[in-house]
């Protein structure tokens, strides 16, 4: 790691045998970045699908017939918005304003439900007029693609409220203060993929 | 800061990336824009679809690069470099798998048997 200048009156050392000290999660923020890293191959997998499989409607519907952008427009507002409110939420932590910061998770967790309602909407709405993930090829990895980034928008939102209650159990300990900046990480990442999906997915399905 | 990364063990304290008002404002705006024209492009169309679709895969390149470094403060020096290491590792593996998938699959789709709509009403 750091390059040590050996000196005359000093012992040459090949091996370094010293015991460090490790605070507690000092390796958390890497560990936490490497997982979202595997996180976006999963992703990558699932983009991959549906590029190869997006234009195979078997003589059903297309992006085209389906897609309303600007219900996918107030999605994405939506989950901006949320983006911006959890760096509030960093913002009031480096204060040290427990207060603060649970209020701004709170909003934060609104928008991303606002989020999944729409979604939900939208799903509910394809399923009913035919155009369920067993309906084609496209539909199938459409389904699977934006589905898994909802389900990863919800477990956040599960995490955030569980982050709420640590906070207000134990206010910000150093501990506390990881967590926010593990799920910054992760909403922030999710707001990643998602401009991904509504590119890659929704505005090139519509010119498909 | 001493260069010896040795030197800050002992402390309770981790490193975290520091945030700063001025770059989420500065994250958030240039994210509106870098969204709102995709939209607005295709929305109201008043390009070729050849050339909006370059250009809106463009703006989310450049937004995705806007969101790392506002939004999830990316900078070389994160985590002693590690994090921008297994950044690019990443990002070689999806390039390849991405690239890989589309080119073996389009040239499966070209060799099959042509298929009517007709015939793809048949398929279970």
């Amino acid at each position: 790691m750091s390059a040590k200048t050996i000196t005359a009156d000093e012992p040459v050392q090949f091996y370094d045998l010293d015991e460090h000290a490790h605070p507690e999660g000092h390796s958390t923020m890497l560990g936490f970045w490497i997982y979202l890293m595997s996180d976006c191959l999963i992703f990558a997998i699932l983009f991959a699908c549906y590029a190869v499989l997006g234009g195979s409607y078997a003589a059903g519907p297309s992006p085209k017939d389906l897609f309303d952008l600007k219900l996918i427009a107030l999605n994405t507002a939506m989950l901006l918005f949320s983006s911006i409110t959890y760096g509030f939420a960093v913002l009031q932590m480096q204060q040290g304003k427990v207060k603060g910061v649970q209020l701004w998770l709170a909003v934060t967790g609104l928008f991303g439900l606002a989020f999944l309602g729409i979604e939900l909407y939208e799903f509910h709405h394809l399923i009913e007029i035919g155009a369920g993930p067993q309906r084609s090829a496209f539909l199938s990895s459409f389904f699977t693609l934006v589905g898994t980034h909802g389900l990863h928008v919800t477990f956040g939102i599960i995490w955030l409220v569980t982050l709420m209650v640590q906070l207000s159990k134990h206010g910000l300990i150093a501990a506390n203060k990881r967590r926010v900046m593990c799920l910054s990480m992760f909403w922030h990442f999710l707001d990643v993929v998602w401009i991904g999906v509504f590119t890659f997915v929704y505005l090139m399905g519509v010119l498909r | 800061m001493s260069a010896d990364p040795h030197a800050a063990h002992g402390h309770d304290e981790i490193e975290m990336p520091h945030a700063s008002m001025r770059d989420y404002v500065i994250g958030f705006v240039l994210s509106v824009i870098l969204t709102a024209i995709p939209f607005w492009l295709v929305m109201t169309m008043p390009l070729s679809a050849a050339a909006t679709g370059a250009i809106i895969m463009g703006f989310a390149v450049v937004q995705i690069v806007v969101h790392m470094v506002y939004f999830l403060h990316m900078t070389p020096k994160a985590e002693g470099g590690w994090s921008l290491t297994s950044l690019v590792f990443t990002i070689i593996v999806v390039v390849i798998m991405l690239a890989g998938s589309l080119w073996v699959m389009h040239h499966l789709n070209t060799n099959m048997m042509p298929m009517s709509h007709e015939d793809a009403r048949q398929v279970p």
